[in-house]
């Protein structure tokens, strides 16, 4: 864990200073990226939260971890326009991760929520979370355990497919399913 | 950025790692390059001589006012090869030439250096019509804060002028976001208002979003999903000093300052799909929630006098704007009802105009403003994926985020509140996004 978190600090230090040759702006925050704030943070990150081999913290797809099996190697649920309903060869993905989880209580996933690059961001935000409660949900009444699932919603932030069109947002508006390493902690709910 | 005196081993060696990246790296920083999109039909015509000038860093004071004044849409500048001298003072200046070029102002300046090492932005508005003085100023600083004198310049001339007060020397926050997929870099960044003397505040694998400046500007509130996990974080601007103030299960999201400072609105999710807007204390830590519909409840923006937060909700089945008290237990007021959609509101600072997201009958996406006391809704822009609007400080111009076209990269824009005047803010590289604009600065 400790390597892990000082290649990410290198990482960090690299980029932030990489803007040093033409313009002097302060990288005062990238130095302490590692060290702000006390405790889950820095400390939480498992294998997703470093750096991958190629290089970003989103991992790469021809190295996914988790299981490949048919169905299982399938990590990506896709939505209509404005909908958070598991349609289609979805819900068959859905169904193959919640027997999964269902008989491998160790395994841990992520579900990260995404939306097309249209509208509001923040608004985007509570979209992608809709969809990632409704997968959530789905993996619950399936078998899955809550302590097994943990949720973040990236809205538009974080695209498969950059371009702007149709075709992009299709493959834009999704839940992925990232499987981890299984000694994360979840942040707590507010009460 | 303050360090402790002795720094343990692990973080000596993390310092010499930061200086060898910093000579081996290339140079990853997008300049923003300003162009002019629209401006009102009768511009006045203003001449900015260059000034006088000591010796500096190369700051042309002239053509930075002159950036700033034609920039704003509502001036046109004479060409320094029409001019028919080069006066620096007003004594100097012979009207009935200037009159002759067609030009109905004329400023005349000079930077000269004073005893403390410190130097001293003279200049004089002068009307070639009449022959009079308008007024005339001197500012002092820094010769590093020369651009920032010059920009305090054109706000007198603006004002003077316009009688709206200028918003030049002020600064703006916004996200810069290059390559894609895997290769993503978020970097949060503090520029001046016309795009220059960029800072980076923070620099990231994972999304950053949302800047909010506090009322006093010396600190921004952000998220961000450091290992996957969204947080707000409120940061210093001067020192880097960092505070994380929310990283709850679920949704961490849109962060809006009350006006004194002390508290943050922002959205929370928890473990369900149904975020709702809270009232952090900041002193306290006390949470205290504010929205309970089942649906989508975010983007709050504060009233001017603090007792109501605008927000997002699609409790209706569409997002709208809705008002509510900021003591726990109001009832929400819906306040949109123009399209089907209205989402990231932002009031304007004295709180009579109402910015937002509106996708029209052909699916565009666009920035209006509805003024809240007659309800008048107007669509200002025309682009198709125009968002995240953030008033000026001087309520007279918005900013927001706008992709041009087809395949091309995310710019900053502006545009005047009365839709006539706007100009872009484009990337050398990359996209840029989020635009936050700050307060004026005292």
């Amino acid at each position: 864990m400790y390597r892990r978190t000082l290649v990410l600090m290198l990482l960090a230090g690299c980029l932030g200073l990489a803007a040093c040759a033409s313009k002097p702006p302060k990288p005062s925050a990238a130095t302490q990226q590692s060290t702000a704030g006390s405790g889950a943070g820095a400390e939480s990150q498992g294998a997703e939260g470093g750096a991958n081999a190629n290089g970003g913290p989103f991992g790469n797809q021809n190295s996914v971890p988790g299981p490949q099996q048919g169905m299982l190697a399938k990590r990506s649920v896709y939505f209509d326009f404005d909908s958070a309903e598991i349609k289609g060869e979805g819900t068959d993905i859905v169904a193959a991760h919640a027997k999964y989880l269902s008989d491998h209580a160790d395994a841990r996933v992520r579900l990260e929520g995404n939306t097309d690059e249209r509208g509001s961001p923040e608004y985007n935000i509570g979209l992608g979370m809709r969809r990632a409660q409704a997968v959530r949900q789905a993996l619950l009444l399936q078998g899955a355990s809550a302590n097994q699932i943990t949720v973040v919603s990236y809205g538009a932030e974080h695209p498969v497919d950059p371009a702007h069109n149709e075709a992009a947002w299709s493959k834009n508006r999704r839940v992925d399913i990232v499987y981890l390493t299984p000694n994360i902690q979840p942040p707590q709910a507010p009460q | 950025m303050k360090r402790k005196p002795r720094a343990a081993a692990p973080l000596r060696m993390f310092l010499a790692v930061l200086t060898a990246a910093c000579l081996a790296a290339p140079a990853a920083w997008a300049q923003l390059k300003i162009q002019i999109t629209s401006g009102v039909t009768n511009p006045v015509p203003i001449a900015i001589v260059p000034f006088a000038e000591a010796p500096t860093d190369g700051t042309d004071v002239a053509d930075v006012v002159q950036h700033d004044l034609v920039g704003s849409g509502r001036f046109t500048a004479l060409a320094r090869d029409r001019m028919p001298a080069t006066p620096t003072h007003a004594a100097e200046v012979k009207f009935a030439d200037w009159k002759a070029a067609g030009s109905d102002y004329v400023v005349v300046g000079r930077v000269t250096p004073l005893a403390d090492g410190q130097l001293a932005v003279d200049f004089n508005l002068l009307n070639s019509l009449t022959g009079q003085s308008i007024t005339r100023q001197r500012f002092t600083g820094t010769a590093s804060a020369l651009r920032n004198a010059a920009h305090r310049v054109s706000d007198v001339i603006y004002q003077a002028i316009t009688g709206i007060r200028g918003a030049f020397a002020t600064r703006i926050a916004y996200v810069a976001v290059a390559g894609a997929g895997a290769d993503q870099l978020f970097q949060l960044v503090i520029a001046d208002a016309d795009g220059y003397n960029q800072h980076l505040i923070l620099q990231s694998r994972f999304p950053i979003m949302s800047p909010a400046w506090s009322a006093d500007g010396q600190w921004i509130a952000y998220v961000s999903f450091e290992n996957h996990l969204s947080a707000i974080y409120v940061q210093r601007v001067l020192t880097g000093q960092r505070t994380r103030v929310s990283m709850r299960a679920g949704i961490n999201g849109a962060p809006a300052w009350s006006p004194d400072g002390r508290k943050l609105a922002i959205t929370l999710s928890g473990n369900s799909g149904h975020p709702q807007i809270y009232i952090l204390d900041l002193g306290t830590q006390q949470l205290t929630r504010l929205t309970d519909a089942p649906a989508i409840n975010t983007e709050a923006t504060w009233s001017p006098d603090g007792r109501f937060i605008y927000f997002t909700s699609d409790r209706a089945g569409e997002p709208q704007i809705y008002k509510i008290g900021t003591t726990p237990g109001g009832i929400p007021q819906r306040i949109t009802f123009t399209d089907d959609y209205n989402a990231g509101p932002r009031l304007s600072p004295d709180g009579k105009l109402l910015a937002m997201v509106t996708r029209d009958d052909s699916g565009s996406y666009r920035i209006a403003v509805q003024n809240l006391a007659t309800g008048d809704f107007r669509v200002l822009t025309h682009g198709g994926l125009d968002e995240s609007p953030s008033f000026a400080p001087n309520g007279a111009t918005i900013m927001y985020a706008a992709r041009p076209g087809q395949g091309e990269e995310g710019i900053l824009a502006t545009i005047s509140v009365d839709g006539l005047t706007g100009l872009s803010l484009k990337p050398t590289q990359g996209e840029v996004r989020d635009p936050a604009w700050g307060p004026f600065i005292q």
